[in-house]
């Protein structure tokens, strides 16, 4: 399928199906239920999985394969949503337009930053796109006033010129739309209790995130990806095997923009307006965290990642007192008093103390972040479930058979090793 | 004339709090070879010692004085802290309007076991891994202690006075034979950089001069030739790190009375400190502190009307063209040694 | 003149390297003909790397220049000198540690086919059948077929020497460096080394070799120079260099 080896034709074929049902999966909960807090099946929070996911996953192809820790990818975020909304405000509401301007001008963007940054490399390229990301924010919070509209940002009006449209009724509002279609437009389906709701700007963005995945995945499997890859791991053999390091990195630094670019595009193409916060450097850290979090170098990791933070961010931040005691009222008074006193903290807006040390404990035991750790209990229960085997033929004597099972048990969780 | 030397003397105490901070960035990073995103954090735990010593000797219990009235009538309801109990109202007084300087008693042995701590407890186990997850794990501890002073002092900036005396301006001008009131500075902020200028000289002649320095200097040039002479470095790089948090610890708490401490004032500082580090050149002591007072006047010279009328708003962004300028045209920066962290 | 009729390959010219005030290399002339060894060897801190770090364009030479086919080399980047044919082996084995064997051999021939860059995205490794194919063979023909997936980190030295060879062999170089292959290795692997060099000899392909054992030395090379000082010393077939006194005191004179 799509020139893709079979191990990830499955992968693309579950993150489609994962994109599809999304509605249903994120909704687990009856509406009037309790729980229904947790669900997280909201066209709002649909998107941002998406947004970020799409973020994340560019961001991957650079740090996850080149090793380039960049703390300034969130300016590419931040021209693309500018870029789109000059867009909106001066040709037209329909989307695809603004999304290729902010695709294109963040790609501009992070070549001109890229060849700078990337003459320097290690924790020097870090600490320098570290400055980009503070000086592009003061530059889009004061300097540039008149371009970016400072600290309110900017937001299409009725008055703007968008040569392209029609002129707008008065009294109307100018409405983000791809060829007509309303990228608001919602539609609830009730079952019973549950309620579940599919929204046309979540769709188009999934179908926008699917295509970044499979390009993605390409990248990951080409001859190009595998440079990338020699880059992390040696570049003066690079150098004296005859490859010229510096343009690998740079494409792989302009194509994570663009990646970021298109995310942003998608931001301002869902909710027209955009503030210079989407630029602050603890956005792009935000991305780092997502990343690491999932799995730098791996395919899902960095959508797993981005997937996890905007739920919690959500989801754990509106746990207040109120929940923690609704929640722990079968306990007697005094414990309930103490739990809730201990987890307090950590809910509401305690969140980022969350996620810190989640981050901490990630980075600290499993480098490799969630995707190892699935990997990891995998082959954990591949070889118990192997040994137990092995140990009930032992019983029955039957000796040589329970050498083979176990061999065959042993290859079997080496296999789970390289495959995943 | 006036115009120039007042700018300068403005960005002394930022250019003071960048220099400590990014001094004790270099001494880690020299020693231990680690890159340490949580040092804002111990500026910023620095800056909440003098916060909560303060909080801590204005606590009190209220009582009723019966020679008093307020406004209505009644006996005047008075707040009477502990402290004067203790040591009587005058001292008990000076006792509070001091609390600031006093925190440095409290302020250095809490940051020495904090950074001894961080050292023995996290960092450590990340000697032999990558720069990259250096960099991780202690930006993930720099989240971590923000948000724990987050959670017990809330948001908001707390105003944490200096001592009466110290709280006005002097005219400066006169002082040094200049017009009169053309040049009037606070004067904790000059205190601010004499207090910063004391532990950088004290910094290096303890570097120079005592043995433990002495070893200490020829880890960070040569750490195998000095475990080979049998002397246990590590324990001496695990007590740089205590000394560069105390550091950075100090820095913060002598920078509370201008800034208001809040909780992100740690990260703010951090990321211009590498700024400072980077353009001082990375390993480079001397190169650290020049480039902290550079960048700080620098950041003053761009905040006066008369360049913010032709280009408005370069001050929020001077110090980091002016790094990304010299990393282009001179990378190891201002005096940075061959081969530091060339990957 | 009279060395053009032999053909040479590589032609170092005049080349002096300074760095402040010291002299690393002064005045070197060396040519090396087309299908020998030639070998350079000298006391330690003699300039041998330095000669090869100009080589190879790591380092540019103060003055003086080197050639290669008639093709000036000095002032190239590394990346731009090995497209042009110099292919080099580490002392310590450079690889690509954490891709397995298979990976690195291949990005070795994606450099000889592609070049210097490539935005290669639109094939996937698998359906680089040619590649593929040709790094297999040189793998087996290195004996490193059980390992083709390994982790090539994980691989022992001989074994990673081995690939680094194979590395550069696939790009069939005009020249082949080697900066001392055996350097820390066992007499074994040595020996097994030698084997190796020679083979790779006998197919014609030109060598450059710094060495330190003078037994792989004279087991392989054609011609050598004797480097002492930044200056060659002595310069002929491994039995001319063997009877030289001149040698015998550069390198008695390091022992003392």
């Amino acid at each position: 399928m799509f020139k893709l080896e079979k191990k990830d034709a499955i992968l693309l074929l579950i993150v489609a199906l994962m994109l599809i049902f999304a509605p249903f999966i994120l909704n687990p909960f009856p509406e009037n239920s309790g729980l229904a807090q947790f669900n997280a099946g909201y066209p709002d929070l649909m998107q941002r999985f998406v947004f970020f996911g799409i973020f994340a996953i560019g961001f991957n192809i650079l740090f996850g394969l080149t090793g380039y820790l960049s703390f300034g990818h969130a300016i590419f975020l931040g021209v693309g949503s500018y870029a789109a909304i000059w867009v909106m405000k001066l040709l037209t509401m329909n989307i695809l337009l603004a999304i290729i301007v902010a695709i294109i001008i963040s790609g501009l963007a992070a070549l001109v930053i890229g060849w700078i940054s990337l003459r320097r490399s290690g924790i020097y390229f870090s600490i320098i796109t570290l400055a980009f990301a503070m000086m592009s924010f003061a530059l889009a919070y004061s300097v540039l006033t008149p371009i970016t509209g400072g600290e309110t940002g900017l937001q299409p009006k009725v008055t703007d010129p968008r040569i392209l449209d029609s002129a707008l009724l008065a009294g109307d509002t100018p409405k983000a739309n791809l060829f007509g279609l309303d990228m608001t437009a919602t539609y609830n389906w009730q079952v019973g209790d549950w309620v579940f709701t599919f929204n046309v700007g979540y769709y188009v963005a999934a179908i926008l995130m699917f295509l970044c995945f499979y390009l993605s995945i390409r990248i990951f499997s080409s001859p190009f990806g595998m440079m990338l890859r020699a880059i992390k791991s040696n570049q003066q053999r690079m150098n004296y095997s005859g490859l010229n390091s510096k343009p690998y990195t740079l494409a792989a630094f302009v194509i994570s923009g663009m990646y970021a670019g298109l995310a942003g595009g998608l931001m301002v193409a869902m909710d027209t307006q955009v503030g210079p916060e989407r630029m602050f450097w603890t956005a792009s850290g935000e991305v780092v965290v997502m990343t690491i979090l999932g799995g730098a170098g791996t395919l899902v990791g960095p959508f797993l990642g981005a997937g996890l933070i905007k739920y919690m961010e959500n989801i754990i931040s509106k746990i207040n007192v109120g929940v923690l005691h609704d929640w722990f009222y079968w306990l007697p008074d005094w414990l309930e008093n103490f739990v809730v006193t201990i987890i307090y903290p950590f809910v509401g807006k305690g969140w980022n103390l969350t996620l810190g040390v989640i981050f901490m404990l990630v980075v600290i035991f499993i480098p490799g972040g969630l995707v190892e750790g699935i990997r990891r209990i995998i082959n954990w229960f591949v070889k118990r479930k192997n040994i137990s085997a092995s140990r009930e033929i032992t019983d029955s004597d039957n000796m040589q058979q329970a050498g083979e099972i176990q061999q065959a048990g042993e290859e079997a969780a080496s296999r789970g090793k390289n495959n995943g | 004339m006036e115009a120039i030397i007042l700018q300068i003397m403005n960005g002394l105490d930022k250019g003071s709090a960048y220099a400590l901070i990014a001094l004790g960035l270099t001494l880690i990073f020299g020693t231990l070879g680690v890159v340490n995103f949580a040092h804002g954090a111990l500026f910023m735990i620095g800056a909440f010692c003098a916060v909560t010593l303060n909080k801590i000797l204005n606590l009190g219990y209220v009582t009723i004085d019966p020679t008093q009235t307020d406004f209505l009538g009644n006996p005047l309801k008075v707040k009477i802290p502990y402290v004067y109990n203790i040591f009587g109202e005058n001292i008990g007084n000076i006792i509070i309007d001091w609390s600031v300087p006093l925190a440095i008693l409290i302020t250095i042995p809490i940051m020495v076991i904090i950074g001894v701590i961080m050292e023995r407890g996290l960092i450590r186990h990340f000697y032999k891994r990558p720069h990259a997850d250096q960099i991780l794990v202690t930006f993930g501890l720099a989240i971590v202690l923000q948000e724990i002073i987050k959670y017990f002092y809330g948001a908001n900036p707390i105003p944490t006075p200096a001592p009466e005396a110290f709280s006005g301006t002097f005219d400066f001008g006169k002082m040094i034979g200049l017009k009169a009131h053309s040049i009037i500075y606070p004067y904790w902020r000059m205190i601010y950089f004499i207090f910063a200028a004391v532990i950088i000289t004290a910094i290096f002649v303890f570097l120079k001069f005592t043995t433990f320095g002495m070893v200490v200097r020829a880890g960070m040039v040569d750490r195998e030739t000095v475990e080979i002479l049998g002397i246990n470095i590590d324990k001496r790089f695990t007590i740089m790190f205590g000394i560069a948090a105390a550091v950075a610890g100090l820095a913060g708490l002598m920078y509370a009375p201008i800034i208001s401490p809040n909780y992100h004032m740690g990260m703010d500082f951090l990321v211009i400190s590498f700024v400072v580090v980077v353009v001082g050149g990375m390993g480079s002591l001397p190169g650290a502190v020049l480039a902290g007072f550079l960048l700080g006047m620098l950041e003053s010279f761009a905040s006066m009307s008369v360049v913010l009328n032709i280009l408005p708003g370069l001050n929020q962004i001077i110090v980091y063209l002016v790094a990304i300028i010299i990393l282009l045209v001179r990378p190891r920066g201002l005096m940075g040694r061959k081969g530091v962290m060339e990957d | 003149m009279a060395e053009a009729a032999k053909n040479i390959v590589l032609h170092i010219a005049d080349v002096h390297k300074s760095f402040g005030g010291l002299h690393a290399l002064a005045d070197v002339d060396l040519a090396v003909e087309e299908g020998k060894t030639h070998a350079i060897i000298g006391p330690n801190g003699a300039g041998k790397s330095t000669l090869l770090n100009v080589i190879v364009g790591k380092l540019e030479p103060t003055r003086g220049k080197v050639v290669l086919d008639g093709e000036l080399l000095t002032g190239k980047k590394p990346h731009e000198i090995n497209q042009m044919g110099v292919a080099r082996v580490f002392q310590t084995p450079e690889i690509f540690p954490e891709l397995s064997v298979l990976d690195n051999v291949m990005i070795s021939a994606f450099a000889k086919r592609d070049g210097a860059f490539k935005l290669n995205i639109m094939n996937s490794l698998e359906s680089e059948t040619d590649i593929q194919e040709k790094a297999r063979k040189i793998i087996i023909d290195f004996g490193l077929d059980k390992q083709i997936n390994e982790h090539s980190g994980a691989l022992s030295r001989g074994h990673k020497r081995r690939l680094e060879l194979a590395m550069c062999l696939i790009q069939e170089p005009r020249l082949l460096l080697l900066d001392e292959p055996t350097a820390g290795m066992s007499r074994h692997d040595t020996s097994t080394t030698i084997d190796l060099l020679k083979e790779i000899k006998s197919t014609g392909m030109t060598i450059v070799i710094i060495e330190h054992d003078m037994h792989v030395v004279f087991s392989v090379a054609d011609k050598v120079s004797v480097l002492a000082g930044g200056r060659i010393i002595a310069e002929g077939s491994p039995e001319e260099i063997r009877a030289s006194e001149k040698v015998k005191k550069a390198y008695l004179g390091e022992a003392q």
